[in-house]
């Protein structure tokens, strides 16, 4: 008999990473917390080869950052003695926190990128096990001015393009990069994105760019949240146009993008930079599916009135049909969606600060097995 | 040989096959940093907990020799003594 379509949730906390599973999206069975005291800013799940493996950065306020993955849903964690990542000699620099872990194409088994602070990329091709430095990046003349956002110096969005040849890096601050092979060499594209805080406001480089993610669709398309301002790119960067009209707000955190449709993408607006609320405290989502040309504001089953922010990576998308949608608040609620938004339901409340959701489509028998339990 | 010893805070102790304690044996004196590469050197997860992969100690990890915190004497050049004891304590941070 075929593994039923399963359901799994991963959230990664400033305390901890809670795991649930769920058959129907309704009703999810939680473990956790795991790593209790550590925060998870960055959470992989990678279904590719057959497996469900589940990779966290982990960082502990005494002990430091790490990479851990776990291929039996949380029973079991591993870390690799000599850590997943370091920075190799002669580089001065030790990693203090893992803030994307980025499983890349079905067609690329093994392959993983990860982003860091100190701003760096780094590449896996054993399924997260150990990953190298990216050079091109590292070793960019722009480097020393790149700075930190009040989160800390990112290295938050990757992005590759099905072929491999075209990568996207976004930081905070510095913008977005990118490489037309592969990685190895870098260039800043940030033209139309706005740098208001500096004195030019219009920079190669040195924007806050929270976020971004591509088009399911079309190629050459990308989104992004910035620290005030949306926008989309069609030329793959080489221009940024804003399709901030019609949203309540400009400022946030979250940009996701559909899985399979073309023009589909999700923001979370926050009224501002010095007020990082929802807009009238009233929480919702906000979701395009005509590439940023009109918005739709979706906020049944959220709360009346909510006051915390979402963070960058504290929503994600699944695969299925029709996609979820899961976020959760630095208040600790998680919610999730079954029909790309249109409705929400609470799955968990009153945990530490959510740092980062991830969410996929499993065909495991021991979720199964759990979520039946 | 004479050895020294390094007691471990309990959090650290499954990372040491779940000694509260190592030891390494040395003649004479030797610094803080010989002492934990000599002690982790069986023990790599153990020893990325302390210290960084630039050998800095983290920041929030102190190392105490004769009562004192060794970033008041010579950080990890601080030296010890076959027969002396170090302490290894998480400081109180975080919430």
């Amino acid at each position: 008999m075929a593994t039923p379509e399963s359901y799994v949730l991963a959230i990664g906390t400033k305390k901890g990473l809670w795991l649930a599973t769920s058959q129907d999206r309704k009703q999810w069975s939680f473990t956790g917390p795991h790593f209790l005291m550590s925060e998870i800013p960055s959470i992989g799940i990678d279904t590719r080869d057959g497996r469900t493996r589940i990779m966290v950065g982990v960082r502990s306020e005494h002990w430091g950052p790490t990479v851990a993955h776990s291929d039996d849903l949380g029973a079991t964690w591993t870390e690799p003695e000599h850590g997943a990542i370091k920075f190799p000699d002669g580089t001065d620099a030790a990693v203090e926190r893992i803030w994307q872990i980025y499983p890349d194409a079905e067609s690329r088994p093994g392959v993983v990128w990860a982003g860091a602070e100190p701003i760096s990329v780094w590449k896996s091709t054993d399924g997260g096990e150990h990953f190298e430095l990216n050079r091109g990046l590292w070793d960019h003349p722009h480097r020393s001015e790149w700075g930190a956002g009040y989160g800390g110096a990112a290295a938050h969005s990757i992005v590759v393009n099905p072929s491999g040849e075209n990568v996207h890096v976004a930081m905070s601050t510095g913008g977005v990069y990118r490489s037309l092979d592969g990685g190895s060499s870098w260039e800043p594209r940030n033209k139309g994105i706005s740098a208001y805080f500096m004195p030019d406001p219009n920079p190669e480089f040195g924007q806050c760019v929270h976020k971004i993610a591509a088009d399911a669709a079309v190629e050459g398309r990308l989104y992004a949240q910035n620290h005030h301002g949306v926008y989309r790119s069609d030329d793959n960067a080489e221009s940024w146009e804003s399709i901030a009209e019609g949203l309540p707000a400009d400022f946030g955190f979250v940009m996701l993008t559909h899985p399979r449709r073309a023009g589909t993408a999700w923001v979370i607006p926050l009224k501002a930079d010095g007020e990082r609320i929802p807009p009238e405290g009233k929480l919702a989502v906000h979701r395009t599916d005509d590439a940023g040309g009109t918005w739709k504001r979706l906020d049944a089953g959220l709360p009346q009135a909510e006051y915390n922010a979402v963070l960058r990576d504290a929503a994600a998308v699944d695969s299925a049909e029709p996609a979820g949608v899961y976020f959760g608040t630095r208040g600790g609620s998680v919610y999730a969606s079954a029909d790309e938004g249109e409705s929400f339901a609470e799955v968990a409340s009153h945990l530490p600060d959510v740092l980062c959701v991830r969410a996929a489509v499993v065909a495991d028998a021991r979720v199964a097995a759990t979520a039946s339990a | 040989m004479a050895e020294i010893s390094v007691v471990l805070p309990s959090v650290l102790q499954p990372l040491a096959g779940g000694q509260s304690y190592l030891t390494a044996p040395a003649d004479g004196t030797v610094t803080v940093g010989w002492l934990l590469d000599s002690v982790t050197g069986d023990y790599p997860v153990l020893a990325r907990r302390l210290r960084d992969e630039t050998g800095a100690l983290r920041r929030y990890v102190n190392i105490y020799v004769n009562g004192d915190e060794v970033r008041r004497l010579q950080g990890l050049d601080t030296e010890v003594a076959a027969g002396q004891e170090v302490l290894i304590i998480q400081s109180v941070a975080g919430g």
